[in-house]
């Protein structure tokens, strides 16, 4: 298929599909950092993940409507501002939910699963009351949509350099919270040996609810960046959900790097696949070669441990 | 060791009686051709059910991709009753008559070797147990004998069933594609669409279920049942008693497939078309909540169970459609939070008990909660 | 929701008749909408298969997915159909009976659909029932219609190999919206060649099948790509750096729901500015709802093939939208299939008239040959294979999320379900 083609072309081209590949990585750590700290932490499985995500898409939405209408000045931050309120409405959310529901079950795992689905086809359904069945579209401020061109062929769209940096910060925003401050100690305390943790006054409740509502938080956060590169819809949240849950497990669910190493390996396997083969045969390459990997090797590529 | 082959409790040879008294006198009497039709095709995700109370609640594994199976079986069929359908008379207008519509519309010209076997009844009524299975014994065996089990194992089931989706929905000119495999009309020459044949269906159906729920409780009250619910309580120490704890676990696993398969087979003969949205993840997640509906614990319950779901989804929808969502979600999250043990709990813990009081029967004390899991546990 | 009470009506009714006298019957062959009650024929000549149609009343269906991941495509089609209902009441109703409502729920789920298409036949007994929206659920419905002998008006453009007497399709079938639009671009664009993408199922399958040989055969111009990404799909960037690798004239996407979105922002974002038309951009999937989740500015410049557009300058129209708009919010958006949703009531009322009976026999007659003058869309014709005749044109997307009209073919498209030598 290269035949046709001047060297200068194809370095521009394999320059571009690295860049995609490297977007779509982004998107995968910034789907899975949320559903990470909540699965390999808590043993949650949080099936309304996405429908976490989409709340920060709307809340994108609601407030780049406010600043259209009420400070166009400020519109070039307001996506930034955005994101904060996603943040911290979603993490709101999640502590509710975590409250109402999650801390009866942590004993009983699968039935999380179940209530997070029933949680999740509520979200669904107020979001189409609220917002309506149809799609919405958030306007985003001008600088942010389009690219920077470096030559001819090559383009960089300044929405992929966005979400990278926005992945970037988040993941280094939550190795910090997670390695170095005080909270990110007692999580940890918490997830090796409950018990303990509490015996020397951890408040192991509060530390399950705001590590769900760091999770949830993320997880908004990663919503409000998807405005930029895809829909916002009361069901956009489903489109999430396998993708996220396998680059979670294929990492090994305990470990943060395993996320990210695992999200770096799915994302440039699909890059590549789709740009050789069409889409659909690429993504089901893509999917069955990780449940393949699974099968021969289920604890992921990083774990401490997994089995039961 | 024969003590160990427990025969049926009285409760429950009772509680399958009243089951199928329910299925073959009750529902019959009280609904018209049209509605019983409908319970018909509910009862085909009854067999999912049953195949979930086996995996889920006496094995403790949590299948999320169940509608691959019960997908599996009902494409079986559909294969069969749409090549049967598909004679060269009635598809001469076509480019290649004799194959079915939708692989003309493809460009394809000659039907494909692996829908050669589906011509023959034999063969489809085979596929329909043995292809699910097959694939349950692939994915189990791999699975299994690495010891993954838990949420891991949901998880991988679930990414199983979205491949499923996109290869059907991506191969059209071999599956029909997004739109199915519709328009099937008799089974060897036997006209499927009319309200007689539908009530036949529905009784053979009916029959069908309950042999296997049947089945099903021979299973779980034989030696091999005892040992699923020791290992979803303590799977180490059956691993250090000798046994081999995957085989067991495969075993059940690949029944629940067959009779899922079994269950979609007779969904297509009901419904008249099978079309991948049954195979996709929505779908499969929907049948673990009629299994937790009922009582994950209870194979009885997991009849009631789809029944209730269902005919609250039919008339929420008829009534007030913006709600449904509601209150499915509502239903998920109550049978989590109050009632762990569906319907079957509740019929343990209060129904049962008032009846004992007011028959005065002491006999029975010891074997009444026996669907609980304490009462396994114990 | 209403249920059937009068399954009895039509042999109470024989005395009133006989009273009444059959002097009302040679008033009721009509096409175009009138006014009045005066002509109201009795209930036991006008429906003699036990339809829910009694004195003042006569019931339809709506059956469309309010829940679900369809629910976003089908509102539209709902509130047009609601408002040509209410419309037509307004006028007096159909050979004098009010249009009552059963409106049903098909989830998104194909067998609810079959479900509720024979709920509504069979229990309701409706008259006809407006309805459907992807090829999937029409396909399992259309048994059920067959079998139970309803009729059906099915309002999207779709993939066509379909022909049934119990459906009439006001939506185009593809070589409709697809032919007309790629002889457009050739002609006044000079395209040469085409990458054509798509949504993995059979609508832009089959569409792109139909495009392909019109392209190579037809116009003897050249397809570079060809490529499909599953439902739901949201990454595209690697095939938009093949599009760029390739450098077609035109990218020939049908990409649908979510993926939409996702589709037209990466391209933008990938530096493709449509406005530039290097390479032009065309579609036959996004109307003017899609735009609302995609973003005007997102498909500025793209070219869509459709059979109408909102923007569409006659009197038809201009009373339509604002119709539609006092009904349903002033900020709402009417696109393609709505509008097509919109005709159904009345081309059925039209058909009813013509054949003097709420019959679905007698409708299924009487529909091919049946004109529409007060269509949005202008004129339209019922084919004898159940299609519309109608005109494609070719849209500009602007930044506000409106198409301005830059052609329109002058004659009607005849429908073409099965054409020769596309398949």
């Amino acid at each position: 298929m290269f035949a046709d083609y001047s060297w200068s072309e194809l370095g521009s081209i394999f320059a571009m599909q690295g860049f995609a590949g490297l977007v779509l990585f982004s998107v995968f750590v910034l789907m899975a950092l949320g559903l990470a700290i909540i699965f390999g932490q808590m043993g949650v499985i949080n099936m309304a993940h996405g429908e976490f995500m989409i709340l920060g898409a709307y809340v994108t939405y609601l407030t780049s409507n406010f600043f259209q209408a009420a400070a166009p000045a400020l519109m070039p931050i307001s996506f930034f501002i955005a994101m904060v309120l996603a943040f911290f409405a979603s993490g709101a959310l999640g502590m509710l939910v975590e409250m109402a529901l999650i801390r009866f079950l942590y004993k009983r795992p699968l039935d999380t699963l179940l209530a997070t689905w029933g949680l999740s086809l509520i979200l669904q359904q107020t979001y189409r009351t609220i917002f309506g069945a149809r799609e919405v579209g958030v306007t985003l401020p001008d600088w942010m949509m389009g690219s920077l061109p470096l030559t001819d062929l090559v383009e960089i769209p300044i929405n992929g350099l966005i979400v990278m940096a926005i992945t970037l910060a988040i993941t280094m925003a939550v190795a910090l919270v997670m390695f170095r401050s005080r909270f990110g100690a007692q999580i940890r305390a918490v997830v090796q040996n409950r018990p303990m943790a509490g015996a020397v006054g951890i408040d192991t409740e509060k530390v399950d609810r705001f590590t769900f509502g760091l999770g949830c938080g993320i997880a908004g956060v990663a919503g409000s960046a998807f405005t930029m590169i895809g829909s916002t819809g009361p069901s956009s949240g489903q489109l999430y959900i396998v993708d996220t849950f396998l680059v979670v497990v294929f990492g090994g669910a305990t470990s943060l790097i395993g996320t990210v190493a695992s999200a770096f390996t799915i994302s440039q396997a699909q890059s590549t696949m789709e740009f050789f083969l069409s889409g659909s045969m690429a993504k089901v390459l893509t999917l069955l070669t990780v449940v393949a990997i699974l099968m021969l090797r289920p604890q992921g590529l990083f774990t401490l441990k997994v089995r039961r | 060791m024969t003590s160990m082959l427990n025969p049926l409790k009285k409760t429950e040879l009772v509680g399958f009686l009243v089951v199928a008294a329910v299925i073959l006198l009750i529902l019959p009497a009280i609904t018209d051709a049209f509605r019983l039709n409908m319970v018909g095709k509910y009862l085909t995700y009854a067999f999912v059910a049953v195949g979930l109370v086996l995996c889920w609640g006496s094995a403790g594994i949590l299948s999320l991709g169940q509608g691959i199976f019960f997908g599996l079986g009902g494409y079986c069929m559909a294969m069969f009753l749409k090549l049967e359908s598909s004679t060269p008379e009635a598809t001469s207008i076509q480019s290649t008559p004799g194959i079915p519509d939708f692989m003309d519309w493809n460009q394809i010209t000659e039907l494909p070797w692996f829908w050669e076997p589906f011509h023959s009844l034999t063969f489809t009524m085979l596929a329909v147990i043995l292809v699910p299975a097959i694939l349950a014994f692939v994915i189990g065996f791999a699975m299994f004998t690495r010891r993954v089990g838990g949420v891991y194992f949901a998880i991988i089931t679930q990414a199983i069933a979205a491949i499923l989706t996109i290869l059907i929905i991506g191969q059209q000119g071999y599956t029909g594609g997004v739109n199915g495999i519709t328009d099937l009309r008799s089974l060897l020459g036997w006209d499927i669409r009319t309200d007689s044949a539908k009530t036949i269906l529905y009784f053979v159906n009916a029959v069908l279920l309950l042999a296997v729920i049947a089945l099903s409780l021979l299973v779980r009250h034989s030696k091999l049942g005892r040992i699923l619910v020791a290992l979803r309580d303590k799977e180490d120490r059956v691993r250090f008693s000798g046994y081999d704890v995957a085989a067991f676990k495969i075993f059940v696993f690949c029944f629940a497939a067959a009779i899922s398969g079994i269950g979609g087979a007779m969904f297509t003969l009901q419904v008249g078309f099978m079309s991948p949205t049954f195979v996709g993840i929505v779908p499969s997640i929907e049948m673990v909540i009629f299994c937790a509906v009922g009582g994950r614990y209870s194979l009885i319950g997991a009849v009631y169970g789809t029944l209730l779901v269902n005919w609250g989804k039919t008339t929420f929808s008829e009534s007030f459609p913006e709600l449904w969502l509601f209150a499915m979600g509502a239903l998920f999250i109550a049978v989590v939070m109050a009632f762990p043990n569906g319907l079957a709990g509740i019929w343990n813990s209060h129904v049962q008990p008032l009846v004992k009081r007011l028959s005065k029967r002491t006999g029975e004390r010891q074997a009444a909660p026996a669907e609980t899991p304490a009462a396994i546990a114990e | 929701m209403k249920t059937d009470k009068n399954g009895a009506a039509p042999r109470s009714m024989l005395r009133r008749k006989l009273m009444i006298g059959a002097a009302a019957m040679a008033l009721s062959v009509a096409v175009l909408p009138r006014v009045g009650l005066a002509q109201t024929p009795p209930t036991s000549e006008v429906n003699t298969t036990g339809l829910a149609v009694t004195d003042d009343t006569v019931t339809v269906g709506i059956l469309h997915s309010i829940t679900g991941t369809m629910a976003i495509s089908e509102t539209g089609s709902v509130q047009a159909e609601k408002l040509a209902i209410k419309q037509i009441n307004d006028m007096g109703g159909v050979l004098g009976r009010k249009i009552e409502v059963v409106q049903e729920d098909g989830s998104s789920d194909w067998p609810t659909f079959a479900e509720k298409a024979k709920k509504l036949l069979v229990e309701d007994k409706v008259a006809a029932v407006f309805g459907c929206w992807t090829s999937a659920s029409r396909k399992a419905v259309l048994p059920v219609f067959e079998q139970y002998n309803g009729m059906l008006y099915y309002p999207t453009f779709y993939e066509g190999l379909e022909e049934s007497p119990n459906v009439i399709y006001t939506g185009q079938e593809a070589t409709q919206q697809i032919i007309a639009g790629l002889d457009w671009v050739a002609k006044e664009k000079g395209a040469k060649s085409f990458y054509l993408l798509g949504s993995d199922y059979i609508w832009p399958r089959t569409s792109n099948k139909i495009a392909r040989k019109h392209i190579e055969d037809k116009l003897g111009l050249k397809v570079v790509g060809e490529e499909y990404y599953p439902l739901g799909h949201t990454q595209f960037n690697s095939v938009i750096n093949k599009i760029k690798l390739r450098k077609p004239d035109v990218i020939y996407a049908i990409v649908v729901g979510g993926s939409n979105v996702a589709f037209y922002k990466q391209l933008k974002a990938a530096g493709i500015d449509m406005t530039k038309e290097k390479p032009l951009l065309m579609t036959i999937s996004v109307t003017e709802d899609e735009i609302r989740g995609i973003g005007g500015e997102n498909i500025e410049g793209a070219y869509a093939t459709m059979k109408y557009f909102q923007s569409l300058e006659n009197e038809n129209n201009a009373e339509f939208v604002k119709a539609f708009k006092d009904m349903w919010g002033q900020d709402i958006v009417i696109g393609d299939v709505t509008q097509a949703a919109y005709l159904g009531p009345w081309l059925w009322k039209a058909a009813v008239e013509k054949a003097g009976s709420f019959d679905i026999d007698k409708i299924k007659e009487a529909s091919p040959g049946i004109e529409l003058t007060t269509a949005p869309e202008g004129y339209v014709k019922i084919h004898e294979n159940h299609h519309l005749w109608s005109k494609t044109r070719v849209g500009h997307a602007k930044a506000d999320g409106q198409y301005e009209v830059v052609h329109e073919t002058t004659e009607l498209m005849e429908p073409d379900p099965f054409p020769e030598g596309y398949q």
